[in-house]
């Protein structure tokens, strides 16, 4: 292969002996005894001048052997035709700062990640399964759904409680009480999941053990009107009343009121304590909503409020701790404020209302996803998802005929439980399905089962 | 009036190299801003040559081009700069991906005599805004850079020229069969410098 170029170049260096002159003195160290056009580094026009006009002057140069200026002009030009001949090409030493790859790796990145980890979740569109709830009370002001640790749903209806075991679909009546103390107006599950609160007209509260399905105490006393709203703080019972009153019982002992609070001039609808059971929320038909301070009001005997709300304008019963934020509390407003609102309870800030359309019933936050869950009235009696914090609509969810005034969630915190003035009771599967991989935090989801566990 | 009307317009070779090294400085970062080689939030908005221009906050990218436009004057003011070339290459593989190139002629009378032209500022101006206005359009018909890049300049300057000290001698890094656009011009009647934009054929993809 050598010896032909070789033998080639021999025959062009005798039959053009410019070309030949040119290289040996700019380039013979660059062994460029044939010259191979390359595109990128030389344009056609060079190379055609030098393979035509270039040899033929050449010739003529030979001819006349004088160096004219004609002469240098061209091989001036004609060295501007190879780079390396002509130029050094220079370039720093430090080299510019490598892009960072921020850009890209942000647009490229996100989309599979987005892909495999979280896949949408479909959010059916109507009831898994729907139960006659006959002779429910139609009545804004009371609490008569609960679900319980125990994956036992209890439900009051007019005079009666009635348990529903989610395991094994079995119902049961705990209990039906006189005419003159009905009707029932609340029932709350104790954090054990066995012993279940029974707010009553007749002022009284009972407590019964389901296991063995008696009575275990009535708490008398606390207040002078019904008692529309309950919630269980570790041992501690506190109860709302029409009388505007909320009490403090301690279960265990046998005087059992241990502190009140006062600040509501009217029924106390909506009572929920916060998930550290260092807050208590409670909403009235007076449109306030206050937050206690557990320690605060031990202590101090003026029982003041830690914030008082007034922003509502209508009874609010509808609230809800937010189980991935602490210190967040949705509160939602009846018929005339439509509102769901969003507290900071430790500053007081009102961190952002939304207006619904229609009056709130309840309110579930979803202990799988950022999402909110709410229960309204007229005109659509709907139930609607929300995400949180951007509040935007993620379903609608269509079915019962009247408002839906109750709402509670499975202990695993994927069903919800929704009752309505249309007497039924409404399954929906639309929090998620359990997943497998974290059974552990579902055993704390009621929030102070660790603390019954330790004593 | 006439008179200083004509003073106004004189250039000198001084002057001539400051307008082109200015030129080089912002002609780079509207490269490295439109091709996308640096994140578009490290880039700030000014005022120039009557065009809102992009120019990089970033410290590293920033004393680079400032200390090879300063080495440009330098040498456009001794009539040694021939060309300048922008590489940008793919910073996975340094393939070459696009070449911008800045051919410069030096009018010789001028280093040599020291004499002075006659050109206005404004005409100077417009023929750049031509330039600035093309590069920010390329991205309409240059192949999309979506891989991470990174950039160099090469300087083609005469052989004579002591290679300063933070300075090497480079290969050309040319593109194998580029596609080439050439773009506007300008002149400042002692340094005219021509654009072009030689960029990755997009056949070879195809084949």
């Amino acid at each position: 292969m050598d010896t032909g170029p070789w033998s080639a170049s021999s025959k062009m260096k005798s039959r053009y002996p410019f070309q030949d002159r040119l290289f040996r003195t700019k380039n013979s160290q660059e062994n460029l005894d044939r010259f191979i056009p390359n595109r990128s580094a030389m344009d056609f026009g060079y190379a055609h001048y030098m393979l035509t006009e270039g040899n033929k002057k050449g010739r003529e140069k030979e001819n006349d052997a004088v160096t004219s200026p004609s002469r240098e002009a061209y091989q001036k030009q004609l060295a501007e035709a190879f780079d390396m001949n002509r130029t050094r090409i220079l370039a720093f030493k430090n080299k510019p700062p490598t892009p960072v790859e921020l850009i890209p790796k942000c647009i490229l990145s996100p989309p599979p990640p987005s892909k495999f980890s979280k896949p949408r979740r479909h959010i059916p569109q109507s009831s898994e399964r729907t139960l006659d709830a006959p002779d429910i009370l139609d009545d804004f002001y009371l609490n008569l759904l609960d679900w319980g640790c125990g994956n036992v749903l209890s439900i009051a209806l007019g005079n009666s409680v009635y348990i529903w075991n989610a395991d094994d679909s079995s119902t049961a009546e705990l209990v039906t009480v006189d005419e003159e103390d009905g009707p029932v107006t609340s029932v709350a599950w104790a954090p054990d999941g066995r012993h279940l609160a029974i707010g009553l007209s007749n002022f009284h509260v009972q407590l019964w053990d389901c296991h063995s399905s008696r009575m275990v105490r009535t708490l008398r006393g606390g207040h002078q009107a019904r008692v529309g709203s309950l919630s269980w703080n570790n041992h501690i019972l506190t109860t709302g009343g029409m009388d505007g009153r909320i009490v403090n019982n301690d279960v265990r002992v046998r005087s059992h009121i241990v502190d009140s609070y006062r600040g509501h001039q009217q029924e106390v609808c909506g009572l929920k304590w916060s998930p550290s059971g260092q807050q208590l929320a409670s909403g009235g038909n007076d449109n306030v909503v206050h937050i206690w301070d557990r320690a605060t009001v031990s202590s101090n005997s003026a029982n003041r409020w830690l914030h008082r709300f007034e922003e509502h304008r209508a009874a609010v019963k509808a609230l809800a701790w937010c189980p991935f934020q602490a210190n967040l509390l949705a509160s939602g407003g009846g018929v005339g404020d439509h509102c769901i609102k969003f507290w900071n309870t430790h500053t007081g800030a009102c961190l952002n209302s939304v207006n619904t359309g229609s009056q709130v019933c309840a309110l579930l936050w979803n202990k799988n996803e950022r999402e909110l869950l709410s229960s309204h009235g007229f005109t659509e009696n709907q139930l609607t998802l929300w995400k949180y914090p951007s509040m935007l609509r993620m379903g609608e969810l269509k079915g019962h005929t009247s408002r839906v005034l109750y709402m509670t969630q499975s202990p695993d915190g994927c069903t919800v439980a929704s009752a309505a003035a249309d007497e039924t009771l409404r399954f929906w599967n639309i929090f998620g399905t359990p997943d497998p991989s974290k059974p552990a935090p579902k055993a704390n989801t009621e929030p102070f089962a660790h603390v019954n566990r330790i004593r | 009036m006439a008179a200083r009307t004509v003073a106004k317009d004189i250039i000198t070779l001084r002057g001539s190299a400051a307008i082109v090294s200015e030129f080089f400085g912002y002609a780079a970062n509207s490269i490295l801003y439109n091709r996308g080689v640096y994140p578009e939030e490290s880039f700030v908005k000014v005022k120039k040559y009557g065009l809102p221009m992009l120019l990089t906050e970033d410290e590293g990218v920033k004393s680079f081009i400032t200390n090879l436009t300063a080495q440009l004057s330098e040498w456009l003011e001794a009539g040694k700069l021939q060309r300048v070339v922008l590489v940008i290459m793919s910073k996975a593989t340094s393939e070459v991906l696009e070449r911008w190139n800045f051919s410069i002629e030096t009018d010789g009378e001028v280093v040599e005599k020291g004499v002075s032209r006659e050109k206005s500022d404004k005409e100077i101006m417009r023929e750049i805004q031509a330039i600035m206005r093309q590069i920010a359009s390329s991205i309409t018909y240059l192949p999309c850079l979506d891989e991470p890049c990174v950039f160099d300049v090469l300087a083609y300057t005469d052989t004579d020229v002591a290679v300063p000290f933070t300075w090497i001698e480079s290969d050309p890094k040319l593109i194998a069969n580029p596609q080439m656009v050439k773009l506007h011009s300008f002149d400042t009647k002692i340094h005219k410098v021509d654009t072009l934009v030689s960029y990755k054929n997009d056949e070879w993809d195809e084949q």
